[in-house]
């Protein structure tokens, strides 16, 4: 290692290295704070020459990379690995071309994920996808992740809405996958990039898509007594051709914690909340509204408000979004959770949920994506407390395994990182790891990218125990384990 | 033995020539599961569009990015191993945008599921959409799920006339400003545009615009979307140029169709083929040589070596023996 800083320090000026190790702990993991590594070098380049030289030398020596942007992920997707470099994107933070005619923005992947909306507002456009964590997030981890965000139901997620992007490989080329035109010759390269978590390259240049922002919208907040029928009223208002451009859920836990934090005004005694947007022409807006209102109300909501102006919508929303912080102050630690499943079984699943927490003597609250089925449950214990941490880790497992069960993912936006890779061998069988492990080999077949995350060796899932056997067979005894 | 995978056998001119044993996969078929509360069509790959259109037409849904039908034969199969989309896709996307979940049988003969049915899915590589367009040469398609939409409530076509340079910039300037567009298309000196949604709100926004109501909308544009207008009815050579939206009016002499606000430019010319690729590439699109050129040819826009190298291995990776539609998309694979 220490002949290779030596080379390293030819390719990048010392200021952009730090092998410090205090420096280096703020490094160490990324949100989901349980999973820790040291990096033994973190690298700042400025310039894609900087990056590709030092995809060129770790090749070469065989040092593993991780990408890094804002360290926001929840799966451990950024965690260093060890002896390996940490790859900071931080210095990318320009925004290198906006065309409000053509509706694209060019950007850096260390661009903050808000701070692109926020440039071309100007223009009457926004970047649709927005991530509860967009004041901090980056495009860069945006793509690696297929990062979605309350306005993703009607407006898509980050793999609809980017263009092209620019791709360092694992030997230090420059490709340009994408383009500005809506499609490109040969395979969906794109689409394969986009939630590839840092498996398949280092990007290094985003376009993305801009659209129009809608000339108005109007937020609704219906409180239910039932779970069972807010989720009713979820599917009811899908049914009747309704794509709003958000529908979240909270439940009780959620509501309480989020009122005792600021005060939205919300019902707290209701077993759940469902917050609603329409947005659209004026009309529009306005006949979406009265439906959706009497859309809740027959599915037994108790009250049903409408925001009579911005500031009330904006406190609407303002509960929604401080959901996690106001989770933070009732548990010691939480752990969020990211299983999404078909809509019709938002009700059954979260009582499923609650009665696997009874029987994990742990709390559990929700706040989710409604409208997409993308539920978030908030695993509630105290990293003190021996044993709390891995009993709130099996809980999580049992509740992915329940989402995969209904017919569901075992992720819908956060990646499978570190964190789900065990929950992978029950989602996949063999064959189809197999088929990721030679996607990976594609790309990098020294397994130098982020190794050991986001898809699980059969190994590995062997002795987790979750291998699919088929007809009482291991399937493809011939097949390597590695 | 190499495969020639063929559904309706409605896209036989799309693509390059292949010397292989058929492989009729058209009799798998059916719906396998449709719930219009969840948003989600499965369906085998040889259910016909036609049969899809209908199913989701009884519930007020559709298939947003309005897939061609090049005959009544056309099947979920080869729509996304083709990947084309019709004249919705600027506005509500393509159909790798709709596509959640497919099962397939990789060159290995390995059956494989990828994605699901539920709208969000982040776990493993999104194989489902490198298959979309694929052209069936890294699998074969079983089955595939489909994301669908409410159709609209209201649809009204307008017309009015521009010169081409006029037309490309009002559609794109449309296009920023919440005009609630579904299509937009250029062809002799006619701009044709479509509102959807809600009615009272599409009537609102056709009076701001200049433009005429054309009653024939509905025909119109299935026209466009099947190639059954006047325009493809001949036999000469059609190129398809996937170019930036804003792109002016391109310095290629022969007949032009503009359609995808300027996204998507139907081309019957004369010029030779590298001159086409040539002027495409300067703007930033690529050129396709969808119908009447030489299949034994290049028809898709060549690719640079990088990414070209990548095809190769990902080849690879799906279909080592090279068996499934070998030489479909390009010569190498
Ligand atoms: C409070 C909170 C709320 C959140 N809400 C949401 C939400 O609503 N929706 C949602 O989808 N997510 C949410 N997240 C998760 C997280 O913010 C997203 O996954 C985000 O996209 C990560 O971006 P990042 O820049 O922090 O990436 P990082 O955490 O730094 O990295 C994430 C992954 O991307 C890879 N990566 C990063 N940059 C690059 C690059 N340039 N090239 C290649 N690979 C790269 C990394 O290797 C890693 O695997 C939330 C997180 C928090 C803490």
């Amino acid at each position: 290692m220490s002949l290779f800083v030596d080379k390293l320090k030819r390719l990048l000026p010392k200021e952009l290295i730090i092998a410090d190790e205090e420096l280096l702990r703020a490094y160490e993991c990324d949100a989901l704070s349980a999973y820790r590594q040291l990096p033994s070098y973190v690298v700042m380049p400025e310039s894609v020459d900087q990056v590709q030289a030092i995809m060129r030398l770790c090749h070469q020596e065989n040092v593993p990379v991780v990408a890094r942007g804002a360290g926001t992920g929840l799966s451990g997707g950024a965690m260093p690995v060890e002896d390996g470099l940490l790859l900071s994107l931080a210095k990318f933070n320009q925004i290198v071309h906006l065309d409000p005619d053509q509706r694209i923005a060019t950007v850096q992947p260390g661009v903050r994920n808000i701070s692109v909306s926020e440039a071309v507002e100007k223009y009457g456009l926004f970047y649709a996808p927005d991530p509860s964590s967009q004041i901090a997030c980056t495009i860069g981890g945006n793509v690696a992740e297929n990062s979605g965000g309350v306005h993703c139901l009607k407006y898509g997620l980050t793999v609809h809405n980017i263009l092209a992007v620019k791709l360092i490989t694992v030997t230090g080329e420059l490709l340009e996958i994408g383009a500005d035109s809506l499609d490109s010759a040969g395979y969906d390269l794109l689409a394969l990039m986009t939630g590839s978590e840092g498996m398949l390259g280092v990007i290094v240049e985003v376009t993305l898509k801009l659209i129009s922002k809608p000339l108005n919208n109007r937020v609704l907040l219906a409180a239910f007594d039932e779970i069972e029928e807010a989720g009713k009223g979820v599917a009811d208002i899908i049914a009747s051709g309704i794509i709003p451009a958000g529908l979240e859920m909270m439940d009780n836990g959620v509501i309480k914690a989020v009122e005792d934090y600021l005060h939205a005004g919300y019902p707290v005694n209701a077993a759940a909340i469902l917050i609603c947007e329409v947005d659209g022409a004026e009309e529009e807006v306005d006949e979406e509204c009265r439906k959706v209102k009497a859309i809740l109300e027959v599915a037994g909501a108790s009250d049903v408000r409408v925001a009579r102006n911005k500031e009330e919508g904006d406190k609407f929303w303002e509960g929604r979004k401080s959901a996690f912080p106001a989770v933070g102050r009732i548990a010691a630690d939480y752990y969020c959770m990211d299983g999404t499943i078909p809509r019709k079984h938002i009700g059954s699943v979260l009582n499923r949920i609650d009665e696997l927490a009874k029987q994990y003597k742990l709390g559990v609250v929700n706040v989710f994506h409604a409208g997409d089925g993308n539920l978030h449950p908030l695993i509630l214990y105290d990293v003190s407390i021996e044993g709390e941490l891995e009993r709130a880790e099996e809980l999580g497992g049992k509740i992915l395994e329940v989402c995969v069960e209904v017919g569901g993912t075992i992720t819908g936006e956060h990646g499978v990182g570190i964190e789900k890779i065990n929950q992978m061998c029950v989602q996949f069988n063999a064959e189809e790891l197999v088929q990721f492990h030679a996607i990976k080999n594609a790309f990098d077949p020294k397994g130098l990218l982020n190794p050991g995350k986001a898809i699980p060796t059969l190994n590995r899932c062997a002795e987790f125990g979750a291998m699919h056997i088929h007809r009482g067979e291991l399937p493809h005894p011939d097949l390597e384990r590695f | 033995m190499p495969l020639c995978i063929q559904g309706g056998n409605s896209k036989a001119f799309y693509g390059r020539k292949i010397e292989a044993e058929q492989f009729d996969v058209s009799a798998n078929s059916g719906v396998i599961s449709y719930e219009p509360t969840e948003l989600v069509i499965t369906v085998r790959a040889g259910t016909t569009i036609s049969e899809i259109n209908e199913v989701l037409a009884n519930h007020d849904q559709m298939l947003a990015f309005e897939p061609p039908c090049f005959s009544t034969t056309a099947t979920a199969g080869g729509m996304v191993a083709c990947g084309l989309s019709g004249p919705r896709r600027p506005y509500v996307g393509a159909v790798r945008d709709f596509v959640l979940g497919i099962k397939c049988l990789n060159g290995k003969a390995e059956i494989l599921n990828f994605g699901g049915q539920v709208m969000k899915n982040v776990a493993g590589y999104d194989v489902s959409r490198l298959m979309t367009g694929a052209m069936g040469t890294l699998g074969v398609l079983l089955e595939v799920s489909l994301k669908v939409l409410p159709t609209p409530d209201y649809e009204l076509t307008l017309k009015g006339e521009a010169d081409d340079a006029t037309a490309i910039n009002l559609m794109n300037q449309w296009a920023g400003q919440s005009v609630p567009l579904s299509a937009a298309s250029f062809y002799d000196n006619n701009i044709f545009i479509r509102l959807s949604g809600h009615r009272n709100a599409v009537i609102a926004a056709a009076s701001q615009l200049q433009f005429s109501e054309y009653s024939d909308g509905e025909h119109y544009w299935q026209s466009l979307r099947d190639h059954e207008h006047d325009f493809f009815s001949d036999n000469k050579k059609l190129w398809r140029l996937s170019v930036p939206s804003t792109t002016k009016p391109m310095n290629l002499h022969g007949q032009w169709f503009i359609e995808w606000g300027g996204a998507l430019r139907w081309l019957k010319t004369s010029e030779p083929v590298e001159q086409v690729r040539r002027v495409v590439s300067m703007a930033g699109g690529h050129a396709t040589l969808f119908r009447g050129g030489n299949q034994n040819d290049d028809v898709f826009h060549p690719l640079s070596a990088g990414i070209g190298n990548l095809h190769l291995a990902l080849k690879n990776a799906f279909d080592p023996k090279k068996i499934l539609n070998r030489g479909r998309l390009y010569k190498e694979f």
